[in-house]
């Protein structure tokens, strides 16, 4: 991702160019909202309803295509990524409860971000520390042994 | 072309190269149970209800997307097929809300009718219910996804045959459904309601909605003056319901029907098809003769103008400004029937019944209230009409055929072919022939707009100058046809545009199942009313022109654009 101004209008006229150059070739789509979301950070609604128009692949099937696959992401991400373990290891353990507590605690599920701005949370498989279960990561902090009690503390601690 | 020789079930079966083993099997007169299949839309082998066994294959194969091969040898029956089939029906129906004895779609459901077929005799996996709620913000359309089987048979149609696409496979494993982009309601997308989705749904994942309850409500209540207009499709369906053959002509005993449910009078919207021709013949005359905005293009298919509205604004114009033969019935019966038969407009409660979802949504449209009240008060399809006469247990069969009452029911052939693709053209083509040439129309039968083939053409010879017309029904269709008027490739004067395969017959509202074979049937039976007609041009109706006589004056008279036209509202595409 580029640095410098990330102002609307030169956002917008890098997609403009990206869906020039793939206007009318519906097979371009995966690769097209790839390059969408790296300018955008995600893929935002209006930008979809654009690579739907310029792609000429009716909206619903770009949102079927973006909400299969888990790399694309319509939501911003927040200030602090959280990522839940789900692997094996970490389910066997208790990641599924802990996974509930903290969609209770934020108030969203996997994929999304607090209305604040504040959390994204996601659910990724083994983080290669198996024998440490429940695992989430909290941008680069890794907790171990989480227990769901334990949620509120860990993510007051980043909120601000 | 050599033919391949295949064994199923013991039997000897030859069959073009490239058969699929189910058409195979079809051909033979063995029944393989399916699903998810649907011909030629639907072909992805994802339900696996139609597994066989072939020899010398590893594992059991899906009948509908494996080619026949030669000296193929397939068992349909075996104890290891049924066994197989009958597992992932079970797994199909452990998450399926247990509800037959309340669903819409009792007795007419593929679903229960494939438990019943394979012999599911206990449900003995029982896995998490879809977590998505009943969507049921669209006025034509249901969509409760606890009810889907995901077999796509809607997504399917909704791509192929209406190039509209409002739905979609959305989301993955568990949370898969299908819904619009951002799982948003129906009715805030670009959903045309016509219902085709709901014809091949095989359970109620996607069904109409019932509002049958308002019309119960109505004819109980001793202060509404309750009338009643049949389509011109219902009377060549509606037999369906009751196990008639398709294409039965029922005109008679329909009415006789309605009456039984208490209407206080049945009326026929084939009166305002006839008025719907003076008027759009009228426009059409005007616009050649003024050179008006041409091509000139049909209006009464209330699932096309909502596609036009979303996906070809620019085209607007060009739609003929007439209200749909329903509306212009509603409009007439509080204003000119209330006058004639002194009813206060208010007490007048207008029903509907037609083959179409999409008339629900034109019922309530903001514009369509020019009666000063809403013009059409309820709008059933036939399929609930046919659940009505059930629940008032009126034995559809043995009822006497009974005549429409005047002067709304009063029609000509013409009006009755509305409920086939080309018969507005050839309705109109009868009227606008003797009205510019003032000479009698020697054969009324325009055979080249019949039939369903996807898109026709004509071309007729009006007083000197080459009238050039096209029809097409299937919004895919009708886009290859906008699509070649804008490019410039083609140059029409008028055309028709019907939202659903075959015309109004094949309307999301029908009951089911519907195929070309069925479709044919029911437009066979169509032309054989218009046939026995005793007047069959619209501008021979003698009670539409008595309307213009006593109430509207003359086509596109003030009074007439006030009542009877309308106008429409850009969308956006998605
Ligand atoms: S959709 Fe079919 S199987 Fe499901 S509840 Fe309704 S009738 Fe029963
Ligand atoms: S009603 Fe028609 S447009 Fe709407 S989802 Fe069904 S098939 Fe598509
Ligand atoms: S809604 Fe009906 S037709 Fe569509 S996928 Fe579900 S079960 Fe099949
Ligand atoms: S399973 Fe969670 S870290 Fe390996
Ligand atoms: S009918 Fe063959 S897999 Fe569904």
């Amino acid at each position: 991702m580029s640095f410098g101004c990330k102002c609307g209008g030169e956002l917008n006229s890098k997609l403009d160019a990206l869906l020039d150059r793939y206007r009318g070739q519906p097979s371009a789509l995966i690769q097209v909202l790839h390059q969408a979301q790296e300018l955008y950070g995600y893929l935002p609604r209006k930008v979809l309803q654009r690579v739907a128009g310029a792609l000429n692949v009716p909206l619903s099937q770009v949102y079927g295509v973006v909400s299969f696959y888990s790399f694309f992401t319509i939501h911003p991400k927040g200030k602090h990524q959280i990522s839940v373990c789900k692997g094996t290891a970490c389910y066997v353990r208790g990641a599924g409860q802990l996974l509930d507590r903290i969609k209770e605690e934020l108030g969203l599920k996997p994929g999304e971000t607090t209305e604040d701005g504040q959390f994204s949370l996601e659910v990724v498989r083994c983080l290669g520390a198996c024998g440490l279960g429940p695992v989430i990561t909290v941008d680069e902090d890794v907790h171990a042994r989480v227990q769901p009690e334990r949620m509120s503390d860990i993510l007051a601690a980043y909120r601000q | 072309m050599s033919l391949v020789t295949l064994t199923i079930d013991g039997r000897q079966v030859q069959v073009p190269p490239g058969t699929t083993i189910l058409a195979a099997a079809r051909q033979a007169g063995v029944k393989i149970p399916t699903l998810c299949y649907l011909e030629e839309l639907n072909v992805i082998g994802a339900c696996r209800l139609c597994l066989v066994q072939v020899e010398g294959a590893r594992a059991l194969v899906a009948a509908c997307v494996t080619q026949v091969g030669e000296g193929m040898v397939v068992h349909t029956n075996s104890p290891a097929v049924r066994q197989a089939r009958r597992l992932n029906l079970e797994l199909l129906m452990s998450n399926h809300p247990q509800e037959c004895l309340t669903c819409v779609r009792n007795t007419s459901c593929e679903l229960q009718q494939l438990a019943a077929e394979l012999g599911v005799g206990e449900i003995r996996l029982q896995g998490e219910m879809s977590p998505y709620e009943v969507d049921d913000s669209s006025p034509s359309i249901i969509r409760d996804p606890r009810k889907c089987v995901l077999c796509r048979r809607c997504v399917a149609v909704c791509e192929k045959v209406q190039g509209v696409s409002a739905i979609a496979v959305q989301e993955r494993g568990f949370d898969t459904v299908v819904a619009p982009a951002f799982l948003a309601p129906l009715g805030e997308v670009n959903c045309v309601n016509c219902g085709q989705c709901s014809l091949v749904c095989p359970t109620a994942a996607i069904h109409e909605r019932d509002e049958t309850d308002k019309v119960w409500a109505a004819l109980a209540d001793p202060e509404k003056h309750v009338v009643v207009q049949t389509a011109p499709a219902v009377r060549v369906s509606i037999g369906e319901m009751f196990g008639l053959e398709p294409g039965s002509i029922v005109t008679g005993k329909l009415v006789a029907a309605l009456r039984r449910l208490g209407f206080d009078k049945v009326f026929d919207t084939d009166f305002t098809a006839d008025l719907t021709i003076m008027e759009e013949g009228s426009e059409l005359i005007h616009r050649l003769q003024n050179g008006g905005r041409l091509p000139l293009i049909t209006s009464c298919s209330p699932g096309w103008i909502k596609f036009i509205e979303h996906f070809y604004p620019n085209l607007l114009p060009n739609l003929s400004t007439c209200k749909s033969p329903q509306q212009m019935f509603g409009t007439l019966a509080k204003t000119y029937y209330a006058q004639k038969e002194g009813i206060d407009p208010v007490r007048i409660f207008v029903v509907s019944i037609m083959p179409c979802t999409a008339k629900k949504y034109e019922a309530g449209r903001p514009e369509m209230t020019s009666s000063g009240y809403r013009d059409v008060d309820v709008v059933l399809t036939t399929r609930e009409l046919g659940r009505m006469l059930k629940q008032a247990g009126i034995d559809f069969e043995s009822l006497p055929e009974e005549d429409y009452d005047a002067p709304l029911g009063i029609s000509t052939g013409a009006g009755v072919i509305f409920g086939a693709t080309g018969g507005v053209m050839e309705a109109a083509l009868r009227t606008a022939y003797e009205l510019v040439t003032g000479a009698t129309l020697l054969s009324l039968d325009f055979e080249e707009v019949r039939g369903l083939e996807g898109v026709k053409e004509a071309s007729v010879n009006l007083a000197g100058t080459e009238l050039k017309v096209a029809v097409a029904h299937g919004l895919g269709n009708a886009r290859k046809v906008l699509d070649a008027v804008v490019n410039k490739e083609r140059e029409y004067h008028f055309i028709e545009i019907m939202c659903c395969p075959g015309g109004c017959i094949g309307g999301g509202g029908q009951p089911v199942p519907v195929d070309n074979e069925i479709r044919a049937k029911r437009i066979a039976a169509i032309y054989q009313v218009d046939r026995q007609m005793p007047l069959r041009k619209s501008h021979e109706n003698p009670a539409v022109q008595a309307l213009y006589r006593e109430f509207l004056g003359e086509p596109l008279s003030h009074k007439s654009h006030e009542l009877l036209h309308t106008h429409y509202t850009p969308r956006e595409r998605f």
